[in-house]
């Protein structure tokens, strides 16, 4: 049998179904890597040394009983949850456990994980470079086989990107697919939690786990989604795959369009019908983005008041103030109609987008990412220039689609990812896209040497 | 500046943030240009459109009525960074802290 941790969920289910490795072996040789690798890479906050099921990594934005949970903020440092979120209730029903609870920005707040409280994630494939954000923990995690699945949060590109930067694949549901309840809210609206994972059929298979209604999240449809693996593993030929021009304008680095380029040339060898299509908003996406984020992010911290947990709100770090600011800002008298109004106006048109877009294809691809990792330090003075590196994955959260982003090759020894959004609820097309591409590619099979 | 410094301490209030000078300062600046980003959402034709709140889909979601057990005092009260007598200690709001 391969290395123990560069088996993918799917192996490992089938190696432990066929006795060929323990539970004990799993996880033993997960937590010798971890030791061996995690002091440089920063990617988990906890390690839990007496994990007995499938090594999971969480995202530190997740509650878990009894272990401590922090949001990568001081203010929760030594927070021990009373309870675990939904999604872990339904991880500990299929045989999973929690391995360790990784780093990201904090609250989730970041696109590079700078803005941890608790120091930067490493890039396992250079360590020289961020490995994006928020989820950056997790997406490490995964690249550098320190866990056999993760889980992440997406606001604006949070499960995405650093699933791009770090060369696996990351999953964000269809709104309302995966219950919310115990993930530390950050922008109620736009927050999903979804799998972060070494292969297309393992974020398929954890997909279908953490899915479905939850009396603690009104927002869940009631109607779970599930996973069929027949489509799954259908093809794509006859597929309409629109490729918007929006997206591959300035600012794209002519390395990620190359690969991405590349990457759409593959799709239509496997048989798919490639249409050019318009989202002519797209670019005031950021703009109504930030308006309804921090409208979401002022009201929900309002509850970090230090009485019931946490500690005083001087214990936030400077972007997380940043955003609190311009929210509170946003929501008050006299300007929310100048602002919050106005971007949900222009929420509405992006979306209406996706909606003409989709009446002509099934999915549309293109980059996550306009670049590839960057160097530490290059965005963080200027916060702007963060938040318009989430260009591509915002609007899916704008519009609620689904969207995943799958290795499609590298620029410069560095990982790039395709994306693929799909119709509202129509999660199945977009993992039967990815897997079909996956299948016929080996970047899945690269790995970063630590 | 789109947003002057004692714009910011305003906000701050209201926000409930304890900011230093220098915060005051630099949120001055970089809220600005933040702003003056979110300015071209003005030049967007919003004429009869509705905005979006929810993308779910879901409207008025009610569950049964039925009870379910749920964190005792203890768990409720494990985080309090001061509790007395099983409740939570918070600073006085009516009247004066001392009075």
């Amino acid at each position: 049998m391969a290395d123990i941790t560069s088996l993918s969920l799917t192996q490992t289910l089938k190696a432990l179904e066929d006795k060929e490795l323990s539970l004990e072996e799993l996880n033993e040789a997960y937590l010798e890597r971890i030791e061996k690798y995690n002091r440089e890479l920063n990617a988990y906050l906890y390690v839990n040394n007496d994990n007995k099921k499938i090594p999971a990594a969480i995202k530190d934005v997740i509650v878990t009983r009894g272990i401590p949970t922090t949001a990568a903020s001081k203010i929760l440092e030594g927070f021990n949850p009373p309870y675990d979120a939904t999604v872990i209730n339904n991880l500990f029903e299929q045989g999973v456990g929690i391995l360790g609870k990784t780093n990201h920005d904090e609250f989730a707040m970041g696109s590079s994980n700078e803005n941890s409280a608790y120091e930067v994630v490493k890039n396992p494939w250079d360590k020289t470079k961020v490995p994006g954000g928020s989820s950056g923990g997790s997406a490490a995690a995964v690249a550098a086989d320190l866990c056999v699945l993760a889980l992440g949060s997406d606001t604006g590109g949070s499960i995405r990107q650093p699933a791009s930067l770090c060369g696996i694949v990351g999953f964000k549901p269809s709104y309302g697919t995966v219950s919310r309840y115990g993930l530390i809210a950050m922008a109620s609206s736009l927050d999903q939690i979804g799998p972060m994972t070494k292969s297309v059929e393992d974020a398929a298979i954890v997909t279908d786990w953490i899915a479905g209604p939850d009396r603690h999240d009104g927002n869940c449809q009631d109607k779970k989604w599930s996973l069929d693996k027949n489509k799954l593993k259908s093809g794509i030929k006859g597929l309409k795959v629109g490729v918007a021009k929006e997206y591959f304008k300035e600012g794209l680095d002519k390395g990620v369009e190359k690969v991405v380029k590349e990457a759409i040339k593959k799709l239509e060898d496997l048989g798919v019908k490639i249409v050019g299509i318009s989202l002519p908003n797209t670019k005031y996406a950021v703009a109504a983005y930030y308006i309804i984020l921090a409208s979401e992010v002022s009201s929900n911290l309002a509850r970090f008041d230090g009485i019931r947990y946490g500690k005083s709100r001087d214990q936030f770090g400077p972007e997380v103030k940043r955003r609190v600011m311009l929210g509170t800002y946003s929501l008050s008298s006299g300007y929310w109609d100048d602002y919050y109004a106005k971007a949900a106006k222009v929420r509405t048109l992006i979306k209406q987008d996706f909606e003409k877009a989709f009446e002509k294809v099934d999915v549309i691809v293109g980059p996550v990412s306009p670049t590839t990792a960057w160097d530490f330090g290059t965005k963080t003075a200027d916060p702007l220039s963060m938040y318009l590196s989430d260009i591509y994955t915002i609007p899916a959260n704008l519009a609620g689609i689904p969207a995943i982003s799958v290795p499609c090759g590298f620029s410069q020894g560095l990982p790039v990812g395709l994306h693929i959004q799909g119709k509202f609820r129509e999660d199945s097309t977009v993992l039967q896209t990815a897997f079909a591409y996956e299948q016929a590619t080996d970047w899945r099979k690269e790995k970063p040497k630590l | 500046m789109r947003l002057t410094k004692d714009e910011v301490k305003k906000v701050a209030k209201l926000a409930n943030l304890p900011l230093s000078d220098e915060e005051e300062e630099k949120y001055s600046q970089q809220l600005s240009k933040i702003l003056d980003y979110i300015e071209q959402l003005n030049s967007v034709n919003t004429d009869g459109v509705e905005p979006t709140f929810n993308v779910s889909g879901q409207e008025n979601v009610v569950r049964a009525d039925e009870p379910v057990a749920s964190l005792t005092q203890d768990e409720a009260l494990q985080n309090a960074p001061q509790r007395e007598n099983g409740f939570f200690v918070t600073k006085r709001v009516l009247g004066e802290e001392n009075g």
